[in-house]
């Protein structure tokens, strides 16, 4: 096999990034990191909360017991999960909480990218990876028969036996090197942040959470003024990530722009309070994949693979969001992948093939697959955007609003305000979307 | 595309908390027309609407303006119009840009 200046370079020091580093490290590899931020993490922001399972697998599959949950810089254990549908006159939330949330192994946690990213990087610079940070990957080296042999960044050439491509959802090396198709607009969301400071008790009194306990909280209809999208809400340690996000297609066709829409947001009478008296740090944006599994590129080529948002492995499903599990997932796989191709002295498209393989027992695959009708369902139900969340509203008001008039039975009360809407009609939306979930 | 409502936020003040390298020398984002009365007008509504920093403006004149030095590097505008009226959408200069703190 050619010499060449690494076994392994990665792009992007992303979740999907800094686990195949680490991964491929211990596997003892040489392995370079190329990253366009100053620091891992710099350019990064997700909503955001991290279903650890996957993570937990990596580190106790190759730490050798030295990394454990509490090592991790995460934020806050996500105890309580509400649901909100919003009305411009009304919301309704559920708050869930159960002690199955919390357990090892099925655990989730609130994270900050910019603090959870570099540790990451540090695991996987003290396993022995190198780091280059600042400078963007431009290009991929590749020979007259198209396998990939290295990158140019900075105009510089470096080298190596295979590349893994974790760059992230803006994939320009997928697109415009590998030939990946972009994202469609309506395959596509923009995500919008800020982050308020606020003290921890005052975190925990606001969401009734133990110390060191957190909530995420999803919001459908006014949130996003009836549009494709919602809000997010997780809370840190000591501050809070609120933000929305927007499907581009429908978004770009709307009335508000998607920073009134934040603004609007912030404002609902039912959000307000949560953020009083809080400082404002941080504004924040940032795409997410919406086209599940029928929107994944081609994953392997010769002398390459992509993982993470790279390769739109994500999910959104309206109650929750996932993507960073699914890179680090990913990133694992492409790493161990990359380790057997190129101890196996082959690093073709069919040397590096049980990368697809594994994904495709993964339950990164599985997952998006079992999801796979949702992505077209979600955007064609406007209702659950528009007229549902007023639906609700009705109801309750219908319930707990007494004017001293004599009252009829609730079913009197409820019936019309739900026959107005058409009851085999939502009955039938309901299933569809149960069925797609 | 429906009438936009009128716009109450300030988003250049939200984005001057952020941290940021700019480079005053390139833009690392360019539309078809340097001169942008040029440029398609409902094309560039879409990205006023889209932009979350709010870099791509039409003032009441009717007058359009985009400045990348507040760019979140999303990458959501040539996504949504790399095939209509974004010419370049290149990363910045290395060390350039948006540096987040929180994330
Ligand atoms: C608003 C929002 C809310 C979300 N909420 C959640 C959530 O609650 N839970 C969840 O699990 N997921 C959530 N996600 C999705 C999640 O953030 C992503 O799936 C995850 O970050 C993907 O990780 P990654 O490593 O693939 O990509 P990234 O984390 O984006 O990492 C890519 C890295 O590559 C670098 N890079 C890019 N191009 C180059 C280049 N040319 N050269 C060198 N470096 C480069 C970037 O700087 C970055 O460090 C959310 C996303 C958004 C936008
Ligand atoms: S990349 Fe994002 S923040 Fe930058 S101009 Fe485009 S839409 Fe606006």
């Amino acid at each position: 096999m050619a010499d060449t200046d690494f076994d392994i370079i990665v792009i992007g020091a992303g979740c999907a990034g800094a686990i195949a580093a680490y991964v491929a490290a211990k596997k003892g590899k040489s392995v370079l990191v190329v990253e366009r931020g100053e620091y891992a993490g710099a350019k990064n922001m997700t909503g955001g909360r991290i279903y650890a399972h996957s993570l937990k697998r990596v580190f106790d599959d190759y730490s050798e017991g030295e990394i454990t949950t509490e090592d991790i810089p995460y934020e806050r254990k996500i105890t309580h999960e509400r649901i909100s549908l919003l009305d411009p006159a009304s919301s309704m939330t559920i708050d869930f909480t159960s002690d199955e949330l919390g357990v090892d192994g099925r655990d989730s946690y609130s994270v900050l990218r910019a603090e959870f990213d570099q540790w990451l990087a540090e695991q996987a610079e003290d396993a022995g990876a190198e780091f280059i940070n600042g400078i963007a990957v431009e290009h991929l080296l590749k020979d007259d028969a198209g396998k990939v042999y290295g990158i140019e960044a900075g105009g510089d050439e470096i080298t190596a036996q295979v590349v893994i491509d974790a760059e992230g959802q803006n994939s320009l090396i997928s697109e415009r090197e590998l030939g990946n198709p972009r994202s469609k607009r309506d395959a596509m969301a923009v995500g919008i942040k800020e982050v308020f400071e606020l003290p921890a008790e005052e975190i925990e009194s606001r969401f009734l959470c133990n110390e060191g306990e957190g909530a995420a909280m999803l919001w459908a209809g006014d949130a996003t003024h009836g549009y494709t999208g919602g809000g997010f809400l997780y809370t840190n340690k000591e501050s809070i990530s609120l933000g929305l996000v927007a499907t581009i297609e429908d978004l770009s066709q709307s009335d508000t722009t998607i920073y009134q829409m934040l603004d609007d947001f912030k404002k609902h009478p039912s959000v307000a309070p949560i953020i009083k008296g809080a400082t404002l740090s941080e504004h924040s944006g940032h795409m997410v994949s919406e086209g599940g599994y029928n929107s994944i590129p081609e994953l392997v080529f010769d002398g390459c693979l992509v993982a993470g948002d790279a390769a739109n492995l994500c999910m959104n499903l309206g109650y929750m969001v996932r993507g960073m599990d699914l890179a680090v997932e990913s990133g694992r796989l492409a790493a161990e992948a990359a380790c057997d191709a190129i101890d196996a002295g082959d690093v073709s498209k069919a040397g590096l093939a049980s990368y697809r393989t594994k994904m495709d027992d993964s339950f990164v695959i599985q997952d998006l697959k079992t999801y796979a009708l949702w992505p077209e369902t979600m955007e064609n139900w406007h209702r659950m955007f528009t007229d549902y969340p007023k639906m609700v509203g009705e109801i309750f008001n219908s319930m707990f609003v007494v004017d001293g008039k004599p009252t009829q039975h609730l079913n009197k009360r409820i019936m019309p305000i739900v026959k107005q809407r058409g009851l085999f009609k939502l009955l039938g939306e309901v299933k569809g979307a149960l069925k797609a979930l | 595309m429906k009438k936009l409502k009128p716009i109450t936020v300030n988003v250049d003040e939200l984005i001057s908390l952020n941290h940021y390298n700019v480079d005053e020398e390139n833009a690392h984002i360019e539309l078809d027309h340097e001169n942008l009365d040029e440029v398609d007008d409902t094309e560039f509504q879409k990205l006023v609407r889209v932009c979350p920093a709010a870099l791509y403006k039409v003032d009441e004149e009717g007058h359009k303006s985009f400045d990348y030095a507040g760019c979140l590097e999303c990458g959501t505008c040539r996504i949504c119009c790399e095939d209509t009226i974004v010419k370049k959408w290149e990363m910045p200069q290395p060390t350039m840009g948006v540096e987040y703190r929180f994330g």
